[in-house]
């Protein structure tokens, strides 16, 4: 990236894909909206700041690497990419339709850019560490990192903790998660469904780095990122606290919005609605 | 028709080896020729023979513990790294436990990961229906993109170690734990997808998978001495199956018998019913476990008793041959 941009811009460009996110989910009528929404933030420092990426080489050998493991969050990975560069905006609206690339969960082979296939949970912990272990052990490349993204709800997953041993044991320090800590999930709320808590303690006692941060103050989670590369002797896992379905007003914190997407008047009023990280409603219902 | 090389001494004093010891040799002998080849085992590294290429090379095989759904999703994120993972357990734990994280990101991911499935069938032997993985061939070759191989002896296993390594695919490679007898020799052919006709005749066409193929050589040989020519059709790659091969031998013959040490729904069997009542409709006898799970013995006693020995093989398809006309071509 030229030079990067500004704190505000990013904001900007965090409204920018909830709009997109809002737009798909609607074209679709099916779909995630609030793990996506609350994840704009998140995504946008990632395609904008912490990822060394090229959208138009998207095998570009020097990459870091990302590996979305909440796969059903992917339209914000989508709205991100496509608003990096990797593929017109445009195409965004195909999303689960027939002959996308956008597939309801995201599939590697269609869309170049994606590093992984997936949508059954907790799998991408260990698809990220299997590259970092490649990196730090088999090929000696210290450069570049291997970001991943999972749910909270996810973490009921074993093969998250299989991950979580495994990349402790081997000191992964070129390895760095984030937990999209919004606390819902499909039956209510994580806490309900199978407690998490104490989520810090766990990742701790497994021997990773813990930071907590508010998921939606940009700067914080770049601040994290760059905290995280600084740790070298041990994975690092960012428990990002987010509101779910972050922006849009009558989604946020309603466990309900988890796995459905907004009608068409559910949509005019969202867009009519969407409001920056400063509060501000600052669109009028611009589609993609 | 390519010409098959069996050992000299077939039926006395033929040499024995489990089929996993080729393939700890093989992987070996891969792993010097190709440095994008990695091992990762699930805490059986001797059982599986992976400690061959753990001493040979180090820096290149992973330790995973007993976390087997953690072991294939690693692999695949090596593999998307630019690595050949190879990836080893006990087939009941591996594909039979983390059978979804192989679909997902393996074959449906399309990544060369190899998934290695030691101690499968019966003659696993004392430990019992647990550890006697008889599913896996269903599992497994119902999965777009997997390349699924069961070879027939130990020399034929470290043949197919060296091709699924090349081969570029998602691929599960079945052995067994108990020693069997080695049919092939070095010369012998291998290549995946492809069948081999190790014995000719007319009678009736016998097709083996894994090590149940030597059973059927041993049922040859004894039916012959009752006046009965069986053509005997290795045939070691299950997916993609050769169907050329076998469809031409079956349409010589007029009968057909399948043979495995696995489940016949949905297995090696299933899959050469699909295949005639699709192409060529023909009497079909199937060998293997017949819907049901095994159970804590001798692995010979076990063998005997479940049918999957040569004589006992030799004594249901004199009776399958006598009993059932040949039709196939007036369908």
């Amino acid at each position: 990236m030229e030079s990067p941009l500004t704190i505000s811009q990013l904001e900007q460009k965090a409204s920018d894909i909830r709009r997109d996110i809002i737009t798909m989910l609607e074209a679709a009528s099916s779909g995630h909206s609030a793990g996506p929404l609350g994840l704009a933030d998140i995504f946008t420092a990632l395609y904008f700041n912490i990822l060394n990426i090229n959208p138009k080489e998207p095998e570009w050998t020097e990459r870091d690497v990302f590996f979305l493991s909440n796969g059903h969050c992917v339209p914000v990975q989508y709205a991100a990419m496509a608003e990096r560069g990797f593929f017109d905006v445009k195409e965004l609206v195909t999303l689960r339709k027939f002959g996308s690339r956008l597939q309801g969960h995201p599939e590697r082979e269609k869309l170049p850019g994606l590093e992984n296939t997936s949508g059954p949970l907790g799998s991408g912990v260990s698809q990220a560490s299997g590259y970092a272990y490649t990196m730090q052990y088999i090929d000696n490349i210290n450069h570049r990192w291997v970001y991943f993204v999972t749910g909270d709800g996810e973490l009921d997953e074993g093969n998250i903790w299989e991950a979580a041993m495994f990349a402790g044991k081997y000191k992964l320090g070129n390895l760095i998660g984030f937990i999209d800590r919004n606390n819902i999930q499909i039956d209510g709320s994580t806490e309900e469904v199978m407690p998490l808590e104490d989520l810090r303690g766990k990742w701790e006692s497994f021997g990773w780095h813990v930071q907590e941060i508010d998921g939606h103050n940009i700067e914080s989670v770049i601040d994290a990122a760059s905290m995280a590369r600084a740790i070298t002797n041990k994975p690092s896992i960012i428990i990002a606290h987010t509101i779910p379905g972050k922006g849009v007003d009558f989604m946020e914190y309603d466990y309900h919005w988890h796995g459905v997407a907004p009608n068409s008047d559910q949509a005019k009023e969202a867009l009519k609605k969407l409001r920056t990280l400063n509060g501000k409603i600052s669109h009028e219902g611009e589609g993609v | 028709m390519t010409h098959y090389q069996l050992t000299e001494n077939l039926f006395d004093d033929v040499k024995e080896e489990p089929t996993r010891a080729g393939f700890g040799r093989g992987l070996k002998a891969a792993g010097e020729t190709n440095e994008a080849i990695v091992a990762l085992c699930a805490d059986l590294t001797e059982s599986t023979q992976m400690h061959l290429f753990r001493q040979a090379f180090p820096q290149r095989f992973i330790e995973m513990g007993i976390a087997e759904q953690n072991m294939v999703t690693v692999a695949s994120g090596m593999a998307r790294a630019g690595k050949i993972p190879f990836t080893s357990s006990y087939a009941a734990f591996s594909p039979g436990r983390n059978y979804e994280q192989i679909r997902t990101t393996i074959a449906l991911n399309n990544q060369p990961v190899k998934i290695i499935g030691s101690h499968a069938g019966v003659s696993v032997g004392p430990d019992g229906a647990t550890h006697q993985m008889l599913e896996d061939i269903a599992l497994m070759r119902v999965l777009p993109n997997m390349v699924v191989i069961a070879p027939g002896d130990s020399i034929e296993a470290a043949k197919a170690t060296h091709a699924i390594a090349a081969n570029g695919k998602p691929s599960y490679l079945r052995l067994a734990r108990e020693k069997t007898p080695i049919f092939s020799t070095e010369e012998s052919p291998f290549e995946i997808g492809k069948a081999y006709i190790l014995w000719e005749g007319h009678d009736v066409t016998l097709l083996g998978t894994g090590t149940m193929t030597y059973q059927l050589l041993k049922a040859a040989k004894l039916l012959q001495e009752k006046g009965i020519y069986v053509e005997v059709v290795h045939v070691p790659t299950i997916k993609p199956l050769d169907d050329e091969t076998i469809l031409a031998s079956i349409r010589k013959t007029g009968r057909a018998v399948s043979a495995e040490e696995a489940q016949i729904k949905g297995g090696f069997g299933g899959a050469i019913a699909e295949l005639l009542s699709e192409k060529l409709p023909t009497p079909l006898l199937r060998i293997g476990m017949e819907d049901r799970f095994g159970e804590s013995g001798k692995p010979d006693e076990l063998l005997d008793y479940f049918g999957l020995t040569g004589e006992k093989m030799a004594e249901r398809i004199a009776e399958f041959v006598s009993a059932t006309p040949k039709y196939h071509q007036g369908f």
